[in-house]
């Protein structure tokens, strides 16, 4: 447990020091938040866009710190053979593994509580039935997305790996139904996104905290599959080396 | 007690053989060099030692243990650091220390071993700020949190200046005299003549040489040398004449004796009877020589190839014997 406490605390230090993380955890979603909110540009309907934009930026956190903090982190930590190094400590993979999920678990909860007070400020009521299906679907989210960066940084080189992460941040935010809403999207990428993991969250999420939505029945199996497929492709592929 | 033992360890990774039937033990409380050009096999090696590697056969145990088998229990044992090994660019020396010794059961204290390798002043700087030599300092110190019993260094000095090296190796050489066993790697020739006791040269993933640093360094393991003359020679005769066995091998001819002066003289005078010219002398091993000469060609500042050749009388001029180095050719 010594060694679990003294690595998430590590994680946590370094990436509060981190600019570009701060920047993905907090600033990109609080940004989106506070400016659409706003601006009614995004929202089709006459329902406030905060109803909308709140929920989708708790799912866009989690996407932005399973995802993109994770994935970015590893994969550094990987290229500068950190890990290499790591795995003749008596640490061990196991520990490694619950550090990285405990310091992920906990940025998320940071992120969640400041963009809930925010949104509250700016008048958001969101349906308080649906908070226990919203955490179970962050959980599920942060086991899709965690798989996905793990996987990416496990195979990929550092500079290859920083790409793709940051580009498919920036692909399922604007396609997943986190800024933009998914209704709104074309035929064939409406599609497309509604078998990824960003919209499968984003629709649970919105669906269970807005109280003039529900969830679409194809959200929770997607979600759960790829909170099942990508961790397990990220065991089987990851490269410590 | 050796702590290191490589029995017949070969390790072919791809279509590489990295590592071709080494065999080697290193004793407890000593600095063992290994020893070899870049690429020679010493990385994979070591790797094989610290359990980063599978060997593809022969044995490998490491305080009694087996590096793939133990790799658990090994952890707790050994100390890496790995070439060219980072860390996370914005932790500190103090906080990087603190969290290996979380790691163990019973850590070193993080300060002490601070002032140990010198970055007391130090502690509270991020690692991209510190210096090719402070990284490498910070790199030992965190090898030696967990009280090992035996540290692996993939060279320990490389990428580090004149007073960063000196520093580095007089901490190796109090590492070992507080009873820890050293393995490092290093094509530093200077490197390994002011710490090793004893030496371990690979090229190619071949065992070139395995001795005490003193046998090596005098080299008083030039039992044999060659020399190039015309073919067909009496060998008998030769022998005879100067009182060692005398075999042709590959256009040339090896006696089996120390190129004393003596021996020297009476085949230089058997030669000359026949009006037989001599050419290319070269003493020592073969093999050793060709890796000493590629070592040096590497860049390093040493030359210990023209000292072998120049004899071990001559050590006191060892600086001045690159220039002649062709020459001994």
């Amino acid at each position: 447990m010594k060694a679990i406490a003294a690595q998430v605390r590590a994680e946590l230090t370094l990436t509060a020091r981190n600019g570009e993380q701060f920047l993905v955890n907090l600033l990109i979603p609080l940004g989106l938040l506070v400016l659409f909110s706003k601006v009614k540009v995004l929202v089709s309907d006459t329902a406030r866009p905060v109803d909308f934009l709140a929920p989708a930026v708790l799912a866009l956190a989690v996407m932005s710190s399973a995802l993109v903090s994770l994935g970015i982190s590893t994969g550094f930590e990987r290229y500068y053979k950190i890990l290499k190094r790591l795995g003749t400590t008596p640490l061990g993979r196991g520990r490694w593994i619950a550090s990285k999920v405990i310091a992920v678990l906990v940025i998320e909860l940071a992120q969640w509580a400041v963009l809930i007070g925010v949104a509250l400020v700016l008048g958001w009521s969101p349906d308080p039935r649906g908070w226990v299906t919203a955490v179970l679907a962050a959980l599920a989210g942060t086991a899709a997305f965690g798989g996905l960066a793990l996987l990416m940084a496990g195979t990929l080189s550092g500079m290859a790996n920083l790409a793709v992460c940051n580009g498919l941040y920036l692909v399922l935010m604007v396609t997943g139904g986190m800024v933009i809403p998914l209704e709104r999207m074309p035929g064939m990428i409406r599609h497309i996104s509604e078998a990824l993991p960003a919209a499968a969250l984003a629709e649970v999420v919105i669906g269970s905290l807005r109280t003039d939505a529900h969830v679409p029945g194809s959200a929770w199996p997607v979600l759960l599959a790829w909170a099942v497929v990508a961790p397990a492709a990220a065991a089987v592929t990851f490269r410590w080396d | 007690m050796p702590v290191v033992e490589v029995e017949h360890l070969t390790g072919r990774y791809g279509d590489v053989v990295a590592v071709d039937d080494v065999s080697f033990t290193a004793p407890a409380a000593t600095v063992t060099a290994v020893l070899g050009p870049n690429g020679a096999g010493k990385t994979s090696t070591i790797e094989c030692c610290e359990g980063y590697r599978v060997p593809t056969s022969g044995t490998v145990r490491v305080a009694g243990l087996d590096p793939i088998a133990d790799r658990a229990a090994l952890a707790r044992r050994i100390g890496v650091m790995l070439q060219d090994g980072s860390l996370y660019t914005a932790i500190t020396p103090r906080e990087a220390l603190r969290l290996f010794a979380s790691y163990y059961d019973r850590a070193r204290d993080p300060e002490e071993l601070l002032s140990f390798v010198g970055l007391a002043e130090r502690g509270s700087a991020r690692w991209r700020t510190l210096s090719g030599g402070e990284q490498q300092r910070l790199n030992l110190a965190l090898a030696l949190v967990g009280r090992p019993t035996v540290v692996f260094l993939d060279e320990p000095t490389a990428g580090v200046d004149v007073s960063g090296r000196r520093l580095i190796g007089r901490l190796i050489v109090e590492l070992a005299r507080e009873g820890t066993t050293v393995v490092l790697t290093t094509h530093d020739l200077a490197e390994v003549e002011a710490l090793a006791q004893r030496i371990v040269i690979i090229d190619h993933g071949r065992l070139v040489a395995d001795d005490t640093a003193e046998a090596l360094l005098s080299g008083d393991t030039s039992r044999s040398f060659t020399f190039r003359a015309a073919a067909g020679l009496d060998t008998a005769s030769m022998s005879a004449a100067v009182g060692a066995m005398v075999t042709p091998t590959d256009g040339r001819y090896r006696v089996d004796a120390s190129p004393s002066p003596s021996t020297v003289a009476a085949l230089t005078a058997w030669l000359a009877d026949r009006d037989v010219l001599l050419d290319d002398l070269q003493a020592g091993r073969q093999q050793l020589e060709q890796v000493f000469l590629s070592l040096t060609e590497d860049g390093a500042n040493e030359d210990l190839a023209s000292d072998r050749a120049e004899s071990a009388g001559a050590r006191s001029h060892r600086r001045a014997g690159s220039n002649r180095r062709r020459a001994t050719r």
